[in-house]
């Protein structure tokens, strides 16, 4: 396998202008005549379908649901980072490049990180631009807030609806094209496999999901914008339908998976009710800038948190971490609210939950700034579990929210597969082991509106690709693949429903492959999993037929590529014998709790290829050099 | 709890349909009422019956995806939520409940609960934006906007494109979905340049896709799960009719 990640020679701050300057381009008239196919709508899919769009390349985008505005995108809360240095507060390029690194514990790649915070302001111009309607200050300029893992207020937000906004606004320059005649979009389309041929990507196999037809798309340039995998855990922040079909079935035709197990777990969300529960619900981390995390300091206290005197409280984050406070990364502040609950000093019902109380910051602003700042957070948490967050303090736990393994890709976000291209979460790029609070955002509209509008015209002016016909052999290998699978789930006609295996799966995983990870649960996932998924083939049942609107069989299919997955996640984090940001280890940490990585072993990405039905999956390596930073032990204390 | 249900069931979009009566037992208070359905669609698996087939993602109201109707009202009773927010503790226990997918002749009905809302992107597709593209917009703080105004762009921007408006309304308008997007638009600098041109190819795209007119009834306000004022609508009016006017005199060479 192939990982040469072709980083231009030269300076960090240069690298990209240097693509940029040798890059291939092509002629506004031979764009017109190459097809490019999107899969996904999300911010990184509809911004990149947009932008080719506008370029004059005959773009189609799917998505599989009836509008491309609902993309999981949509349901980002906090913001977007940008070093605009807007504050005045000391932020730079060079700032944003060295948190990110940091945040990501030293497993992702320099140069990809540093374009990153380079085009950081770029996506705020052109958000802007597009009619966003970000938070302004009395002057009229963009206000500004705090966020998890920086000492400098850099992030951009829309209340607490900032993904909606975004993604409205590239759904709305999508739609621009559409009405142009420039796009076609097919919604209620999923992808259900790749083609190669030739040993380039040049197609996929889609199921209308309306029709239940089986269609053949050619393209020469296939781009996955499918999202991240988290609802392998059944219980994510993630939306219900959001799912790692796409970049699994190309996994299966060739593509490299990196970093599979880098999951991370968001600390504030709300805790599990129930057994019907059937999906997390997030608070956005930027209510951590006004909210104090606390458990009380005895085991077991009976008191309601407001009778419960200052004495007896623990401010946990703001005593184990006296600079940063509440203000810690994702999985720092996830672990310290696991530890305490396992100490037995949890909150709510079941002991899984800490405070977050906005008592002091109520006070402090009043309650008419926290409502304009959080009103439609703290609406939420009231409406989902009947209390009201400004006289009780909140109750949350932590809960898996991202994805930061997928696909792997080079500098040019280019698979392993020639003309296959992956953006946003689902490929594995520039979080490392753990990603900072909004900058999902942020590398989403990077990769789609700056960077692969660039580099699919490189490869695209590079390449020599013969016309390529439905008609081909590998379209109609993929196509009765897909068919025979649908065929085989319905066949089954076992006794247990689709959900109820998922939700086995997803306690499996959490429990084993979840905040903290052993060797030997790992090992006793990986006996399982495969009996498990063994047992859905045998006994689920899956009703209705191919030809119609048939959602149980969407999710059947769904469910079972995340049987695979899964087992690729465990083998994935067995292997990796260190801790690193959201990848915490048992067997390595420090007396203080905190992740201990071994960079002499482990800086690198590791990256799996597909050996083939029933055999062990390779496992390669992409090391990581670090020329202008330092590794060092993360260090929030 | 306990719920009578009666639901609206329908194969497939050219096919009759008719409404089937189910009893759900165990339900609990905290439960959100899509998690009923799922509930009640495990136990129509199990009997080997075909569950109901209905939209929803994010389960957290922001994403538009879901939406019907219970007794009558687009989203259920609750003002202010989708129908993902609702909770079952928002009913009482041996209730009886009718639900129906959303009743609007721009949106055909494709299984159950599930409607085509396509209309509604075709109506963004016809000028729903700010005709910008990639790469060439000025620095972001080269134009202040008043607070008040970024404000006021925001409350309309806060659409989630569910439906429930033209669902409600008895002339079946899309007035308030299609007036939101002019209004958060049109407040902003940005907007301006093509502010009445949008209006006028918006408005008559919700025309040709079959939405009635507006005849200020406010249902559409009451049904809109992000609470989204009606009064949008007489900004849309004037942005039309300024546009009308300019197309007129161009249309007379003047």
């Amino acid at each position: 396998m192939n990982l040469d990640p072709h980083i231009p020679a030269g300076p960090l701050e240069s690298k990209w202008d240097t693509y940029r300057r040798t890059m291939k381009l092509v002629s506004p008239a031979s764009r017109r005549k190459l097809d490019v196919l999107v899969v996904g709508s999300g911010l990184a899919g509809a911004s990149a379908a947009a932008s080719l769009a506008e370029l004059g390349y005959r773009v189609t985008c799917l998505s599989f649901h009836d509008s491309p505005r609902r993309a999981h995108s949509i349901a980002a809360q906090g913001g977007i980072n940008a070093a605009k240095n807007y504050p005045n507060d000391g932020d730079s390029v060079f700032r944003l490049f060295v948190d990110t690194i940091k945040g990501g514990d030293y497993r992702s790649r320099e140069a990809n990180v540093y374009r990153l915070a380079q085009l950081s302001s770029n996506i705020i111009d052109q958000c802007v631009a597009q009619g966003v309607p970000f938070a302004r200050e009395y002057g009229g300029g963009l206000a500004n807030r705090s966020f998890g893992g920086a000492q400098v207020s850099r992030t951009f937000y829309a209340r607490g609806q900032t993904g909606q906004q975004l993604l409205l606004g590239a759904y709305q320059a999508l739609e621009r094209q559409v009405g142009l005649g420039r796009l076609r979009m097919l919604t209620r389309h999923e992808m259900l496999d790749l083609v190669v041929a030739d040993g380039v990507a040049r197609g996929i196999i889609a199921r209308d999901l309306v029709t239940g037809a089986v269609v053949r798309l050619a393209a020469h340039v296939v781009v996955l914008a499918t999202g991240g995998y988290g609802n392998v855990f059944h219980l994510s922040t993630n939306a219900k339908a959001s799912n790692a079909t796409a970049i699994w079935r190309a996994w299966r035709r060739g593509a490299g998976f990196a970093n599979p197990c880098f999951t991370q777990i968001h600390p504030t969300c709300i805790p599990v009710s129930g057994e019907h529960q059937s999906k997390l619900t997030l608070m956005s981390e930027s209510l951590r800038n006004d909210g104090r995390v606390w458990v009380p300091r005895l085991k077991g206290d009976p008191r309601p948190p407001n009778d419960i005197p200052e004495s007896d409280r623990d401010y946990v984050l703001e005593r184990l971490y006296p600079s940063y406070g509440n203000l810690v990364p994702r999985d720092v502040a996830s672990r310290a609210a696991k530890l305490v609950c396992d100490q037995g000093r949890g909150v709510g019902p079941g002991g899984y939950g800490v405070y977050l109380d906005f008592a002091e910051a109520i006070g402090r602003l009043g309650a008419q700034v926290m409502t304009e700042r959080y009103g439609n957070l703290f609406e939420m948490y009231q409406r989902i579990t009947d209390e009201d967050p400004t006289r009780v303090p909140m109750r949350i736990y932590p809960a898996v929210h991202y994805t930061m393994g997928g696909l792997w890709v080079d500098y040019a976000l280019m698979s392993t597969i020639p003309g296959l291209f992956v953006i946003g979460e689902a490929n594995f790029s520039d979080h490392g082991a753990n990603r900072l609070g909004a900058s999902a955002l942020m590398q989403g509209l990077a990769d789609g509106y700056f960077i692969l509008p660039q580099t699919v015209g490189d490869y695209l002016g590079s390449a020599r690709l013969a016309p390529v016909a439905v008609e081909r052999a590998e379209f109609a290998a993929a196509e009765s693949d897909v068919r025979d699978k649908l065929t085989r789930l319905l066949r089954i006609d076992g006794r247990q429903t689709v959900e109820s295996f998922h939700r086995r799966l997803g306690k499996l995983m959490w429990d084993r492959c979840g905040m903290s990870r052993t060797a030997a649960g790992l090992r006793e996932a990986l006996q399982r999993i495969p009996a498990l998924r063994e047992e859905f083939w045998r006994d689920a049942r899956v009703l209705g037929g191919q030809g119609e609107i048939n959602q149980q069989l969407e999710r059947a299919g769904r469910v079972a590529d995340f049987f695979e997955l899964a087992e690729l996640m465990c083998r994935d984090a067995l292997a990796r014998d260190e801790s690193c940001g959201g990848h915490f280890r048992e067997e390595h940490q420090s007396p203080e709790g905190d992740a201990l990585r071994d960079d002499e072993r482990f800086s690198h990405v590791a990256v799996w290829e597909d050996a083939g039905p029933g055999a062990t999956p390779r496992r390669h390596v992409e090391p990581l050099t670090f020329q202008t930073l330092t590794p060092t032990r993360r260090s929030y204390t | 709890m306990r719920f009578v249900l009666h639901v609206w069931r329908q194969a497939a979009r050219d096919e009759a349909g008719h409404f089937q009566r189910f009893e759900v037992t165990g339900v609990s208070g905290d439960m959100s009422f899509l998690e009923m359905l799922d509930l009640l669609n495990e136990q129509l698996i199990a009997s080997g019956e075909p569950p109901i087939a209905f939209d929803s993602d994010c389960r957290e109201g922001i994403c538009g995806a879901c939406g019907f109707v219970i007794n009558g009202d687009a989203h259920g009773p609750l003002p202010g939520a989708t129908v993902c927010q609702l909770h079952t503790r928002s009913f009482h226990d041996g209730d009886e409940l009718w639900l129906e997918p959303w009743r609007s002749a721009a949106f055909p009905v494709l299984r159950d609960l599930m409607v085509d809302r396509g209309a509604l992107d075709r109506i963004i597709a016809a000028a729903g934006y700010v005709s910008v593209a990639t790469g060439s917009a000025p620095e972001a703080n080269t134009i202040p906007i008043r607070k008040r105004d970024a404000e006021s762009s925001m409350d309309a921007a806060a659409c989630i494109g569910c439906g429930a408006c033209a669902a409600a309304c008895p002339n079946g308008s899309a007035a308030l979905f299609t007036a939101a997007k002019i209004a958060h638009l049109g407040l902003l600098p940005q907007g301006q340049p093509e502010r009445t041109t949008r209006a006028l190819s918006m408005v008559k795209q919700a025309d040709r896709e079959g939405f009635g007119a507006c005849s200020n009834i406010g249902e559409c306000e009451a049904a809109c799960p992000k609470s989204i004022s009606a009064g949008l609508i007489g900004r849309m009016n004037r942005d039309f009719l300024s546009g009308a006017w300019v197309e007129r005199s161009r249309i007379r060479g003047k």
